[in-house]
């Protein structure tokens, strides 16, 4: 039972971040139909805004301590944050601190920006063109945005830690009355489900309470009646997709603690949120979120020692052999809709 | 001639003469001379323009004319390695039984997974494909460990039985893949002034099958059944219309390029006896992708042409260093000459993946019939305008 619990908490960081991507991915198609594969980039983008924030708030100069030495006996330098200097320790430290889950301020603006950005420069110009190509052009971005991140940051991963608070693990058994020392979960993990939850609360709520998101939700129905209505719903699918590039964003700053990011770590989600995506159902938000969770659950629970012993190599295949099973019997994926994606 | 049109004829004869020419075409610059870097035509190196060629053609038979869109044929490749390898071990050195398991292999491994991937279209038979090969990669990669090698890959080694001939070399080495007595790693070099020009058997053995290759798919374009093909790409659904069970031959069409990809697989370990699991890891998948529509999907020369820029770019474009943008730029004044470099470098050396990006880019959203459309529409150029009705290109006009 304990050993059942551990591995659902387990895959719900991972599942939180299939649902986050995969939901952005649907949301993008939903709404343009467009086949992003830049998707992962933008989340990688996103864990490399975090990284530059941490790198910006560690700027400082560096001062002779007279007091201390170093090993070879001379005067030992001091380095001192320009934060911590103008804040003082106690409020410049706190910030430097919680520079991850700041990063989110930091992140949305610019993620937003990029996503209207690509929007308008490039993918506005392939709506009328077929999904091979979108998925091809889009393709190449990825490798354009992962190759400039690789030129400014380096191929190798970059460790940035999270708040001091949310270091180490905690026992999330007694919690549930099991003994002391049976599941031990990381609190940044439960932070990081407890954001996407958050998140995608939000990214529900706007489109299903908002005029905005009713608007958009008429356009996902049928965009040339909407059209008709005298409304502009170009711009409002720009808008969204903004949207989408910022849930991948946060994401990904989010996600930094857990996995330290390199350039290639979009590519690595973007396949599996691709399979999410399919398997939950091309164009359905519900079915983005389900598969996620889904996936990521079921991914941990083959990783357990005795289901590997029963069926080795199965951690490595589960997800797209789920895919595989799900895309045979049920064609439109969990919860698709009928008229998506159909030739 | 050889059951060819007039015009494919000569493209064949082009190209048999550039491959066979390749040692002396690729050679262009003296040795010792600062542009020697430059030099494409050593055996390794044209060995994988040829092969990657190969590949490619094979790709494009799926995905040019029936227009479906693979994201993991790369697990044909790794399989035909690995069923070269095995032959390697178990049986001879001779390639020509590698090679034809390793056809085999993978046609049937092609079979099985076309069977159940064209069950489905569009994006969901790239994720299909892609389920399939990051499966088996991953499998490969674990559990499959004692057939594959694992981490480590297939290699030979002195104790395989090799039950056809010797299974140790002279000299208590382990032997070389050979064709009756030719080794694949046999070279002779010519030296003509300033100039070395390396000739291999290797490479000649793989410019043999790429024609042989090449030869097929034209015949194949060419054939009824290519233009069948085709009319599954400009419309699957009137097809069935008119009362065409239209998957036979799609699946037909994937097992014919899952057999090229295993017949680059075998060659590939022909020529360097190992095999490793990497090969099917999905950025492999979606290198013949990019190779593909760099050249011109669709098209005849075009997967070739794809697969070489690439391969040129990932072989000799990476190596250009700063040192070496200084020396060309040494002429310009200081200031410039380092304005310069720092806005070429990051396009040139390891960061080649960033061009490869940005012209691959370019290529899909204005010149979606890749370089060899490139190439027809400077031709038309220069040929002034009168010359726009007569000329019928191979490429297919791509439809939804």
């Amino acid at each position: 039972m304990d050993a059942i619990i551990l591995q659902i908490l387990n895959g719900l960081d991972k599942g939180s971040a299939y649902a986050l991507i995969a939901l952005g991915l649907t949301l993008i198609f939903g709404t343009l139909g467009v086949v992003n594969f830049a998707h992962g980039a933008l989340f990688m983008i996103g864990a490399f805004c975090a990284v530059t924030l941490s790198r910006v708030l560690n700027l400082g100069f560096e001062t002779v301590d007279p007091n201390k030495t170093d090993f070879l006996g001379n005067p030992a330098t001091v380095k001192t944050t320009y934060i911590e200097h103008w804040l003082g320790a106690e409020l410049g430290g706190g910030i430097l601190d919680w520079g991850v889950p700041l990063a989110i301020l930091f992140a949305i603006p610019i993620m937003v920006l990029i996503g209207f950005a690509m929007e308008r420069g490039l993918i506005k110009h392939f709506y009328h063109r077929p999904h091979a190509d979108q998925i091809l052009v889009t393709f190449g971005l990825a490798i354009v945005l992962q190759e400039i991140i690789k030129y400014f940051y380096g191929a190798n991963p970059i460790q940035t830690p999270a708040p001091e608070v949310f270091r180490g693990s905690f026992d999330f058994g007694t919690l549930i009355g099991f003994d002391p020392g049976q599941i031990i979960y990381p609190y940044w993990r439960l932070v990081y489900f407890g954001f996407a939850a958050v998140i995608i609360g939000a990214v529900f709520a706007f489109l299903r309470f908002t005029t905005f998101g009713m608007v958009v939700r008429a356009g996902m129905a049928d965009r040339e009646t909407v059209g008709l209505l005298g409304i502009n719903i170009d711009k409002r699918f720009t808008i969204m997709f903004g949207l989408a590039a910022a849930v991948a964003g946060v994401a990904g700053v989010m996600y930094v603690p857990i996995n330290p990011p390199s350039y290639h770590m979009g590519m690595d989600f973007l396949v599996l949120s691709f399979v999410v995506v399919v398997v939950g159902g091309m164009g359905s938000l519900p079915g983005a979120v389900l598969a996620g969770f889904l996936l990521g659950i079921l991914e941990s629970f083959a990783s357990m020692g005795a289901v590997i012993d029963l069926l080795p190599g199965i951690n490595q295949i589960i997800i797209y052999l789920v895919a595989i099973i799900i895309l045979l019997t049920r064609p439109r994926g969990l919860m698709g809709r009928k008229g998506v994606m159909e030739d | 001639m050889l059951g060819l049109g007039k015009r494919d004829f000569a493209l064949l004869l082009v190209v048999f003469v550039l491959t066979m020419l390749a040692p002396f075409l690729l050679n262009p610059f003296p040795v010792n001379s600062a542009m020697a870097q430059f030099n494409a035509g050593y055996p390794d190196l044209m060995q994988r323009f040829v092969i990657f060629g190969i590949f490619a053609i094979g790709y494009n038979i799926l995905f040019g004319l029936t227009g479906y869109l693979s994201f993991g044929h790369a697990a044909f490749l790794g399989v035909g390695s690995y069923a070269a390898v095995w032959m390697f071990k178990l049986f001879s050195m001779n390639v020509i039984p590698a090679i034809a398991l390793a056809v085999a292999t993978s046609g049937l491994f092609a079979l099985l997974i076309g069977y159940i991937s064209l069950r489905r279209s569009g994006i969901y038979f790239a994720i299909l494909t892609l389920a399939f090969a990051q499966m088996s990669y991953a499998l490969a990669y674990s559990v499959l460990t004692p057939i594959t090698g694992g981490e480590t890959g297939l290699q030979l080694a002195l104790s395989d039985p090799r039950i056809l001939d010797a299974a140790v070399a002279q000299g208590g080495n382990i032997p070389v893949p050979g064709l009756f007595g030719l080794k694949m790693n046999a070279s002779t070099e010519l030296a003509i002034g300033d100039w070395v020009f390396t000739f291999s058997v290797g490479y000649y053995f793989c410019a043999v099958a790429m024609l042989l290759a090449f030869y097929m798919a034209i015949r194949l374009f060419r054939s009824p059944f290519g233009m069948m093909l085709r009319a599954i790409k400009s419309n699957n659904t009137r097809m069935s219309y008119t009362g065409l069970y239209a998957r036979p031959y799609a699946l037909a069409a994937f097992v014919i390029s899952g057999m090229y990809a295993g017949l680059a697989g075998g060659l590939m370990a022909s020529m360097d006896p190992l095999a490793g699991a990497e090969r099917m890891f999905w950025t492999a998948s979606g290198e013949v992708v990019l190779m593909t529509i760099l050249g011109g999907v669709g098209t005849l020369i075009g997967p070739v042409l794809g697969a070489s820029a690439i391969k040129y770019m990932e072989n000799i474009v990476s190596k250009i260093n700063e040192e070496i943008l200084h020396s060309w730029f040494a002429f310009l004044p200081d200031g410039l000459e380092n304005v310069l470099v720092a806005v070429i470098y990051p396009f040139v050396g390891k960061g080649w993946h960033l061009t490869l990006g940005l012209v691959f880019m370019l290529v899909v959203i204005f010149l979606p019939g890749g370089l060899v459309e490139g190439g027809q529409r400077i031709g038309r150029l220069l040929r002034g305008k009168k010359a726009k009705s007569p000329t019928k290109s191979t490429q297919s006009n791509p439809a939804e």
